[in-house]
């Protein structure tokens, strides 16, 4: 049985994500340091994505970059490392208006709860990012798209 | 218009002020909208005949009968699509008579909280994957540990 991962808008400029994994933090921490790791797991196959290679040099300062299949590349710089309890960097592909992320590792009887915080300069650039983010995993959806606009061709405003 | 396709609410490309969707309203749709209600939501949409039921709503309001006719169902198989698609909020019904006449529900699917649903869709499926790396560094450790006792 899968734990459960639940997204919640906390504000108008932040977004949080929460997971239970079955392991202790120092584990977990291990899968989100390591790029050989990482790599296994950031570009999940059942989304149709692929990471062609994964630099992170995780130290307060280091940089990362991320580069994908269908030419997106992701980088920035660690802000905070905290062996075992709190990563924090930068996102700066976007310029300016990248969030900062923060992910907790919280150990409980040998259970790690993982909370990643996504906090946005203004809540424009959440919404964008939303946007992109839609776009970006567009066909996953592609069926429920279809539908919402033969509901909204269809349907008019009744 | 068809800014009811658009995903965000402040793209580059703004509509007029007049015909954006109330920014507020959506944000509070996005709060109210828990992950139990749109599990129900894409549970509801899940299937294929009750897409196609939402399709023939989305034209015109109908008796639980005559989709039944339409979709070559029995009344009590329509009946629980029916019941499933309300529960989610993507159809009303209501009973004059003896007949239960059905529409498009008030909780039609919002552009914003498809968006924060893909999202947690990656995010799941980024960590059921981690999942497994997580087991493999569990099993490694156990063995290392074994070793080291030996």
């Amino acid at each position: 049985m899968k734990n459960r991962t639940t997204v919640e808008r906390k504000s108008d400029r932040e977004l949080v994500v929460t997971r239970t994994f079955d392991a202790p933090a120092h584990i977990v921490f291990e899968a989100w340091t390591k790029p050989d790791l990482f790599k296994r797991w950031w570009a999940p196959k059942s989304m149709g994505m692929s990471l062609l290679s994964c630099e992170m040099d995780v130290r307060v300062g280091g940089k990362y970059r991320l580069v994908f299949g269908q030419g997106m590349e992701f980088f920035g710089r660690y802000i905070e490392v905290t062996p075992y309890s709190r990563l924090v960097w930068t996102n700066d592909e976007g310029g300016d208006g990248g969030p900062v992320t923060t992910v907790t590792f919280q150990e409980r009887g040998g259970k790690t709860l993982l909370v990643m915080h996504e906090l946005y300069p203004s809540k424009e650039a959440l919404d964008a990012a939303g946007t992109g983010a839609a776009d970006a995993m567009g066909e996953t959806f592609g069926q429920l798209d279809e539908l919402l606009v033969a509901l909204g061709t269809s349907g008019g405003r009744s | 218009m068809n800014r009811r396709f658009k995903v965000g609410i402040a793209g580059a490309k703004q509509p007029p002020l007049a015909s954006r969707p109330p920014v507020r309203c959506i944000l509070n749709l996005m709060v109210q909208y828990t992950n139990a209600h749109l599990d129900a939501s894409f549970a509801a949409l899940s299937d294929v005949t009750r897409r196609g039921v939402l399709e023939q709503l989305g034209r015109a309001e109908a008796s639980i009968s005559d989709l039944a006719q339409k979709f070559n169902m029995t009344l009590t198989g329509m009946k629980k699509h029916v019941s499933v698609l309300e529960q989610a909020g993507l159809v009303l019904t209501e009973k004059v008579g003896r007949v239960r006449t059905c529409k498009i529900g008030p909780h039609r699917l919002q552009e914003a909280t498809a968006w924060l649903e893909k999202y947690r869709q990656l995010w799941a499926a980024r960590f059921d994957e981690l999942d497994g790396v997580v087991e493999d560094l569990k099993q490694r450790e156990k063995f290392d540990g074994r070793k080291k006792r030996e």
